[in-house]
C-alpha cells in the first residue's frame, strides 16, 4: 500500500486515501492543493480510506471546504476530532499586528532613550560615589582582587595590540609629513608635529577607540550574561552589592590603567615616527629626542594623560551600564554592546573636544 | 512489509575526556512505543537523547531512526530524517529573540512551501493545543512563566507533525496540576497522531501516566527494556531503588 496521500474524485464523491501528513505531502503540495482547489464544490468527502492525518492536513481541508462542514462526510472517529479541533478556532485570525512608527515617533523613541541612558549613567555615577564612601569607611571590603584582574586584563594584556597599532600610526603620519616638509625645507619641524600631535591628541584617542572595542564591549557582554543567567542576582542574594563587586573594580581598573596605556602607546608611536624620520629625512634619534622637550612643553603630556584617565572612566561607565541593562535575550545582549561600543567612542571624542576648547592656550610653545 | 523500527541503537559507546558514558548500549524502539528512560542523575540520559537526535556522534556504533543511519551523507535524506522528530528540551530552548507566536512559525515558515494563513492558523492550532490563548502568541519568551515555557516549546516541537517526539524532563518544574495536564496533552496527541515518544523523566507519575515501555539505564547501557509491569520486577539495586516502596502505585 502506498503510503503518500492521494485524491480521487468518483461520481458524486471525493475519496481521500493514503498518509495526509505533512512530510508526505510536502513532495507534492502544490499539486495536492490544485487538485483540492478544484474538487471544492463536492458535498461529499470520503476520508475513511486515510491511514494517517494530522493538523496541517487537517488545516488544508478545512479551508478547502470553506470553513463548514461538508454534508456527506464519512472519516473516522479519530480524524474527526483533529478537524474538529481545526474547526474550532475562530474563522478570521487577526493577523500579528505589528505597530508601525512614523519619523517623528522614531525620533522621540530615540530621544528618550538618549535622555534614559543619560540618566542611568548619572544614576550609575551616583551609586559609585556612594560605594566610595561606603569603601573609605570599610577598607576590608575594597575589592583588590578584581581591580588588579580588571588592570591586567584591560590593560596588560592590550599592551601588544595598542603598540602595534600606535607604532604604524606613528610611520604613517611621520612619513606623510616628511613629505610635505621637505618641499618647505622645514624638515626639523617634525619634532614639533609628531610630539604635539601624538602625546597630545592622537596617543589617547587611538588607544580610546580601541580599549572600546577591546575591554568596553567585553565588559558589557560579561555583565549581560550575568544578569541573563541571574548571576547578578545571585550576588545580591548572598548579600554581595552587584556595583561594589562587578562594577566598580571594572571601572577603577580601565581608569587606572588608561593613561598607563596611553602612555605606552604614545611612547610607541613616537619611535615608529622617529623611525620612519629618520630613514626618509635622515633625522637621527639623538637630535629628535634633544628637541622633544624644546618642542613640546610638558604640559601636552599632562594633557594627554589626564585625557587617557578621563577616557578610560567614561569607557567603563558607559559599558557597565549598558551591561546592567540588557534584557534576558540573544537580541538585546548584542544590541548592547553595539551601543556601548558606539556610545563609549562618540562620548569619548565628545570629551576630547571639550578638551580641546578648555585647553587651547595651554601646553602651545 | 514489516516497517523498520523507530529508533536502532546498536553498541553505542560515547565517552568524555576518557570517561566512557555508555559502552555497548542497544536499544530498539517499535512505532507507537510511549517509552519512558529512567536513570540516575549522570547516568547519560541526556547525552543518549542526543545521540539519537543525532547533536552527539558516538564513538562506537550506530544510530538509526526510521531505519535511516544518522551517518547518511545524503544532505537531503538527513534533513527530511530531522522534520519527522521532534525535541523538547529540559530549559524549553525557545529563541528568545522572537515572539511565541514566531518561535512555533518559525520551523513551518523554513519549509518556503506554506502560507501565511496555513500557518498562522497551525500555529494557533498549536497553541490550542498546549492549552495556550491566541493573544500569548504576542509574549516573547523571558515574559513567560517556566509552565508556559515547557508548553511552547512542546508546541514548536509538534509544529512539523513529527513521528517520533523526544522529551527531555518534560514535567520537571511544573507543578502536579499542570504535568498532569501534560501527561493528558501527549497521550491524547499519541493516541491521534500515531507518535512515538521517548522522555527522560524522574516523576513517577508521568511515568505511570504515560509510558507504555520503560528503559533503565545503569551501568553505561540499558540494564532493561520492556513494558512497564516487567520492567519493575528485574532485579538490580537501581530498579529496586528508584521504584521502591511504589511499585504497586505504578501498575
Amino acid at each position: 500500500m502506498s503510503t503518500s496521500p492521494r485524491l480521487l474524485v468518483e461520481p458524486g464523491r471525493v475519496v481521500l486515501s493514503g498518509c495526509w501528513t505533512l512530510a508526505e505531502m510536502l513532495p507534492q503540495l502544490p499539486d495536492l492543493e490544485a487538485k483540492l482547489v478544484a474538487c471544492a464544490g463536492h458535498n461529499d468527502w470520503d476520508l475513511s480510506a486515510i491511514s494517517r492525518l494530522d493538523s496541517a492536513a487537517a488545516v488544508l481541508l478545512w479551508r478547502t471546504w470553506g470553513a463548514r462542514w461538508p454534508g456527506g462526510l464519512v472519516a473516522a472517529d479519530l480524524h474527526r476530532q483533529v478537524l474538529e479541533r481545526v474547526a474550532e478556532l475562530p474563522l478570521e485570525i487577526a493577523e500579528q499586528a505589528r505597530p508601525r512608527r512614523r519619523f517623528p515617533e522614531m525620533v522621540g523613541a530615540l530621544l528618550l532613550k538618549a535622555v534614559g541612558n543619560l540618566r542611568g549613567m548619572i544614576a550609575l555615577f551616583g551609586q559609585l560615589l556612594l560605594d566610595v564612601a561606603y569603601l573609605v569607611r570599610h577598607p576590608q571590603d575594597v575589592p583588590w582582587k578584581e581591580f588588579t584582574a580588571n588592570v591586567y586584563k584591560a590593560g596588560a594584556q592590550a599592551l601588544a595590540v595598542t603598540a602595534l597599532v600606535g607604532f604604524l600610526i606613528g610611520v604613517t603620519i611621520s612619513y606623510l609629513s616628511a613629505l610635505q616638509l621637505k618641499s618647505f625645507g622645514a624638515d626639523l619641524f617634525i619634532v614639533n608635529i609628531l610630539g604635539i600631535s601624538i602625546i597630545r591628541e592622537l596617543g589617547p584617542v587611538l588607544v580610546a577607540v580601541l580599549v572600546a572595542g577591546r575591554s568596553g564591549s567585553a565588559m558589557t557582554a560579561q555583565i549581560g550574561v550575568m544578569r541573563v543567567t541571574e548571576e547578578i542576582d545571585v550576588l545580591s542574594t548572598m548579600g554581595i552589592s552587584r556595583t561594589i563587586r562587578v562594577v566598580l573594580p571594572k571601572i577603577f581598573g580601565l581608569t587606572v590603567a588608561m593613561p598607563l596605556l596611553v602612555l605606552w602607546t604614545s611612547a610607541v608611536a613616537l619611535f615608529g615616527g622617529m623611525l620612519a624620520a629618520l630613514l626618509q629625512l635622515d633625522l637621527s634619534f639623538a637630535y629628535f629626542v634633544d628637541n622633544l622637550p624644546r618642542a613640546v612643553p610638558v604640559a601636552n603630556l599632562v594633557i594627554g594623560l589626564s585625557k587617557g584617565v578621563v577616557f578610560g572612566f567614561v569607557i567603563a561607565i558607559v559599558a557597565c551600564h549598558f551591561g546592567l541593562h540588557v534584557k534576558p535575550n540573544t537580541e538585546s545582549l548584542s544590541a548592547s554592546t553595539t551601543s556601548a561600543v558606539v556610545t563609549a567612542i562618540t562620548t569619548v571624542i565628545l570629551f576630547d573636544a571639550i578638551f580641546a576648547v578648555f585647553t587651547r592656550n595651554i601646553g602651545v610653545p | 512489509m514489516k516497517s523498520s523500527p523507530v529508533i536502532e541503537l546498536n553498541g553505542v559507546g560515547v565517552g568524555f575526556g576518557g570517561k566512557a558514558v555508555h559502552h555497548d548500549l542497544s536499544l530498539r524502539v517499535e512505532e507507537g512505543q510511549i517509552v519512558g528512560l529512567l536513570g540516575g542523575s549522570g547516568s547519560g540520559k541526556t547525552t543518549l537523547l542526543r545521540e539519537i537526535l543525532g547533536l552527539l556522534q558516538p564513538d562506537a556504533g550506530t544510530v538509526r531512526l526510521f531505519g535511516i543511519d544518522l551517518n547518511e551523507p545524503d544532505v537531503d535524506r538527513q534533513r527530511n530524517l530531522r522534520r519527522r522528530l521532534g525535541m523538547l528540551f529540559q530549559q524549553g530552548a525557545l529563541f528568545s529573540a522572537l515572539s511565541v507566536f514566531d518561535n512555533i512559525a518559525f520551523p513551518l515558515r523554513e519549509l518556503r512551501c506554506l502560507d501565511a494563513d496555513w500557518i498562522r492558523r497551525l500555529v494557533h492550532l498549536k497553541l490550542a493545543m498546549v492549552g495556550l490563548e491566541p493573544a500569548h502568541g504576542k509574549l516573547m519568551p523571558a515574559e513567560l512563566s517556566g509552565g508556559m515555557v515547557k508548553r511552547v516549546a512542546l508546541a514548536r516541537a509538534l509544529a512539523l507533525e513529527p513521528e517520533l517526539l523526544l522529551l527531555d524532563e518534560p514535567t520537571a518544574g511544573l507543578d502536579p496540576d499542570r504535568s498532569q495536564n501534560f501527561v493528558e496533552l501527549v497521550g491524547s496527541l499519541q493516541r491521534e497522531l500515531g507518535l512515538t515518544v521517548v522522555m527522560v523523566t524522574h516523576d513517577l507519575n508521568t511515568l505511570a501516566g504515560l509510558a507504555t515501555h520503560v528503559a533503565v539505564l545503569a551501568d553505561q547501557r540499558i540494564i532493561a527494556f520492556g513494558p512497564k509491569a516487567e520492567v519493575m520486577t528485574v532485579d538490580h539495586p537501581f530498579v529496586t531503588g528508584f521504584f521502591g516502596a511504589d511499585r504497586r502505585k505504578l501498575l
